[in-house]
C-alpha cells in the first residue's frame, strides 16, 4: 500500500485513504468477519480440533449428536471436522489461483494497453479465443488432459481466469495512458518502464482489484466444482467439492453432503458481500464472468 | 450496421480456428500415452493393436500432421470416435443437445419471469425490508453451489417430502416419446400423451430451479438497477405528476426501458447456464451434454472432451454475437462500431 501513496499525485491521498474504508458497511461488514474467522480457521484448525480429518473417530454414517456435531460418515470420519478442514483446501487453492491470474493478466493487460499495434492485437486476440469458452468446460478439459489432481486443476483454473484480467487492465491502462500528467513524464523524458510502472500501473489496478475480490468466492466455486467431478482434490482429502461426492453416493444421510455445502455458500456469499461494497464503492463495472 | 455485422461475421472464422487450435493444443496436453485410454493397458503390449490404435487415431504422425489432418476433420464436422461409447463424437452430442436445451429453456424461462419480478419488486420498495429479502435470495442464487442445491432440494423434495419426482427426464421404465424435437415436454403434447407430458414437466421442475435460481439472482439484480436508474428519469416524473397508478408507470413505461439492458447480458446467462448445466445434470442423472462433458472428461475420453470443448466455445462465440445483434436492433440508439 506504501508504494501506491508515494506515487499518486499528494493531493489525491486523503480522498483514496478515505475511499479505502467507506465500502464497509452494511452486509460487507459481515462478509469480512466471515471471512476472518474462516481463515483463523484455516490457519488455527490443528491446534484445537479433537478430532483427525482421515481417521475413523467414530460408528460409520452416524447422524448429528452432541459428540459429532455434523455425524459421521461413510468411513466413521467426522464430518464438521472434515467440513472446517476444507477450508486448508480451498482458500489458499483459491489464493494462488486468483493471484497467479492477476499477475498473468495484468502483466499481458499492461503491456497490450502501454505498447499497442501488434503486440496488442496478437494478446488481445488469445485473450478473445480464451475467453469464447465457458470457464467450466476449458477447466475440465485442461485438467482432463494434464491428468485429475488439485495441482493440474489450479493450473487449469489460472489459464482460464487471466484474461479476464488483462482485459480490465488493457482498458484502464489505455484510458490513463492518454491523462496530462502522463505526457508531461513523458516530456521530462522518462523512460518507458518508469511511466508504465510509476505513473500508469498505479491508476489503472482499481477495477482488477475489486473484481479479483468478488471473484474469489467463484474461484471456490469452481475448485469444489472440479473436485465434485473428480478432477480436482481426490477422496480421502478434506475438500468441500470431494466431501459433497461422498455425500451424493451416501444420499440419505443428508449431513455428510450439507456440511460441506454450507461451508462453500458461506465462504462464496461473504466475498459476494465484500465484492459488491466494493463495486458500488469505486463504482467499477462487473466483469462479464 | 450492416458493415458492423458483415465485420463480426469477417472475424468469427478467425475466432473459430482459434478456438479449434486452443483445443488441439489441450488435447495435447496429455503426458499420459493417449493410447491407454483407447486400447487400456493390458492390451498395450501387443504391437499390432497398438499400430491399427496409431493408425486410426492418426497417433503415427508428426504434431504438425496431426493438426492439419485434425482440422481437416473437423471442417467434414467429424469430431473423431469417442473412446467410450464407440460411436461418433458428433451424433453422440446431436442425440443429447435436446436434452441440455429443454433443461436450460426451462431454466432460463424460470429466471427470467422470477427475475424480473423480484427486481421490480425490489426496485419499488427500494431499500425497505422487501428489498434487502429479495436482494439477499437473489445473491443466494449465484452464491449456491448448484450441484449440491440439487442434491438437497432431492433429498428433501423427493426423499422426504415424495412429491416430485427423482432423477432423469422420466420415470424409470416408462418408454421415451416418439423423437420429433427431442424436448420431451413438447414431443408428449405432439403425441397427446397428456400423463407422459406432466411426468416430463414434473422432472423439469427441480433442476431447471437450481438452474435458474443463478439466473433469478442476476437478472433481478440488473433489473433493479436499472429501474433505479430510470425512476430519476424525467419522463418517469411526468407520468407520476399526470397522476398515472404506478403499476402503469412502472410496467408500461419504465421497464420497457429497463429490460434493455438485460439482452446485453444474454450471453453472459449462456455460459451461466453451461456451467450450472455441466453438473446439475450430473446430479440429477440428466443425459445432456453436461453430464456428457463429465463423464468423458472422467474417462479421459479425449475425443469426447474435444467435441464437446469445441461446441461449448462455437456456441458461446455465436450467442455473443447474437446478443450484440439483438441490442443493437432493440435500442436504434446504439451505434455498434
Amino acid at each position: 500500500m506504501t508504494a501506491i501513496s508515494l506515487t499518486q499525485p499528494q493531493i489525491e491521498v486523503p480522498v483514496a485513504r478515505r475511499r479505502r474504508l467507506r465500502w464497509l458497511h452494511g452486509p460487507a461488514i459481515v462478509g469480512v468477519v466471515v471471512i476472518t474467522l474462516w481463515v483463523l480457521v484455516a490457519l488455527t484448525l490443528p491446534l484445537w480440533t479433537p478430532f483427525d480429518p482421515l481417521e475413523a473417530v467414530g460408528k460409520r454414517l452416524q447422524g448429528p449428536s452432541a459428540s459429532h456435531w455434523m455425524g459421521t460418515d461413510a468411513l466413521g470420519r467426522d464430518v464438521f471436522t472434515r467440513a472446517l478442514w476444507g477450508a486448508r483446501t480451498s482458500l489458499p487453492v483459491a489464493a494462488v489461483v486468483i493471484v497467479s491470474a492477476v499477475v498473468i493478466g495484468t502483466i499481458v493487460g499492461a503491456l497490450a494497453g502501454f505498447f499497442g499495434g501488434w503486440l496488442d492485437a496478437a494478446l488481445m486476440r488469445t485473450v478473445d479465443i480464451t475467453m469464447a469458452f465457458p470457464p467450466i468446460l476449458l477447466a475440465m478439459a485442461i485438467t482432463a488432459g494434464l491428468g485429475p489432481g488439485i495441482r493440474n486443476a489450479m493450473i487449469a483454473m489460472v489459464l482460464v481466469w487471466w484474461p479476464i484480467y488483462a482485459r480490465l487492465l488493457r482498458a484502464q491502462v489505455i484510458a490513463v495512458r492518454q491523462r496530462e500528467y502522463v505526457e508531461s513524464a513523458w516530456a521530462i523524458g522518462a523512460s518507458r518502464w518508469l511511466i508504465l510502472r510509476r505513473y500508469i500501473l498505479p491508476m489503472s489496478y482499481t477495477p482488477v482489484l475489486v473484481n479479483s475480490t468478488m471473484d474469489f468466492g467463484q474461484v471456490v466455486l469452481l475448485v469444489a466444482q472440479l473436485s465434485f467431478i473428480g478432477l480436482g482434490a481426490r477422496p480421502p482429502s478434506p475438500e468441500w467439492g470431494a466431501m459433497i461426492t461422498e455425500g451424493a453416493t451416501n444420499f440419505y444421510q443428508w449431513w455428510i453432503a450439507a456440511a460441506p455445502g454450507v461451508a462453500i455458500l458461506l465462504v462464496v456469499l461473504a466475498f459476494n458481500f465484500v465484492g459488491d461494497a466494493l463495486r458500488d464503492s469505486f463504482d467499477v463495472k462487473e466483469s462479464t464472468r | 450496421m450492416r458493415r458492423y455485422l458483415l465485420r463480426r461475421l469477417a472475424v468469427m472464422p478467425v475466432l473459430l480456428l482459434g478456438v479449434a487450435t486452443v483445443v488441439f493444443i489441450v488435447s495435447r496436453l496429455t503426458p499420459a500415452d493417449p493410447l491407454v485410454s483407447i486400447i487400456g493397458e493390458r492390451q498395450l503390449t501387443n504391437p499390432e493393436v497398438v499400430a491399427a490404435a496409431k493408425a486410426r487415431w492418426g497417433l503415427d504422425s508428426s504434431i504438425p500432421v496431426q493438426y492439419f489432418k485434425y482440422m481437416k476433420n473437423l471442417l467434414h464436422g467429424d469430431l473423431g470416435t469417442s473412446f467410450t461409447t464407440r460411436r461418433s463424437v458428433l451424433s453422440d452430442l446431436w442425440d443429447r443437445l435436446p436434452a441440455t436445451l429443454e433443461l436450460t429453456f426451462a431454466a432460463l424461462f424460470i429466471g427470467v419471469v422470477f427475475g424480473v419480478g423480484l427486481g421490480v419488486l425490489a426496485a419499488r420498495k427500494r431499500n425497505t425490508i422487501i428489498d434487502h429479502i429479495a436482494r439477499f435470495f437473489a445473491l443466494l442464487g449465484s452464491s449456491l453451489p448448484a450441484f449440491w442445491a440439487g442434491l438437497i432440494l432431492l433429498y428433501v423434495f423427493y426423499a422426504r417430502l415424495g412429491i416430485l419426482p427423482g432423477p432423469g427426464r422420466l420415470d424409470p421404465r416408462s418408454a421415451e416419446p416418439g423423437h420429433i424435437t427431442g424436448f420431451f415436454t413438447i414431443d408428449s403434447l405432439l403425441h397427446g400423451d397428456w400423463s407422459m407430458f406432466t411426468a416430463a414437466l414434473k422432472h423439469l421442475i427441480l433442476p431447471a430451479s437450481v438452474l435458474g435460481w443463478g439466473v433469478v439472482g442476476i437478472v433481478s439484480r440488473l433489473v433493479r438497477a436499472s429501474l433505479l436508474d430510470e425512476f430519476s428519469m424525467e419522463y418517469v416524473r411526468v407520468a407520476r405528476a399526470m397522476g398515472l397508478r404506478e403499476r402503469t408507470v412502472v410496467n408500461t413505461h419504465a421497464l420497457r426501458n429497463a429490460l434493455l439492458p438485460t439482452i446485453t447480458i444474454v450471453g453472459f446467462l449462456f455460459a451461466f447456464l453451461i456451467t450450472g448445466a455441466v453438473l446439475t445434470e450430473k446430479i440429477f442423472s440428466w443425459p445432456g451434454l453436461g453430464s456428457y462433458a463429465v463423464d468423458a472428461s472422467r474417462k479421459l475420453d479425449f475425443p469426447a472432451v474435444i467435441g464437446v470443448t469445441i461446441l461449448g466455445g462455437v456456441a458461446f462465440l455465436l450467442t455473443n454475437l447474437i446478443t450484440d445483434v439483438l441490442y443493437a436492433l432493440a435500442d436504434p440508439r446504439i451505434r455498434l462500431s
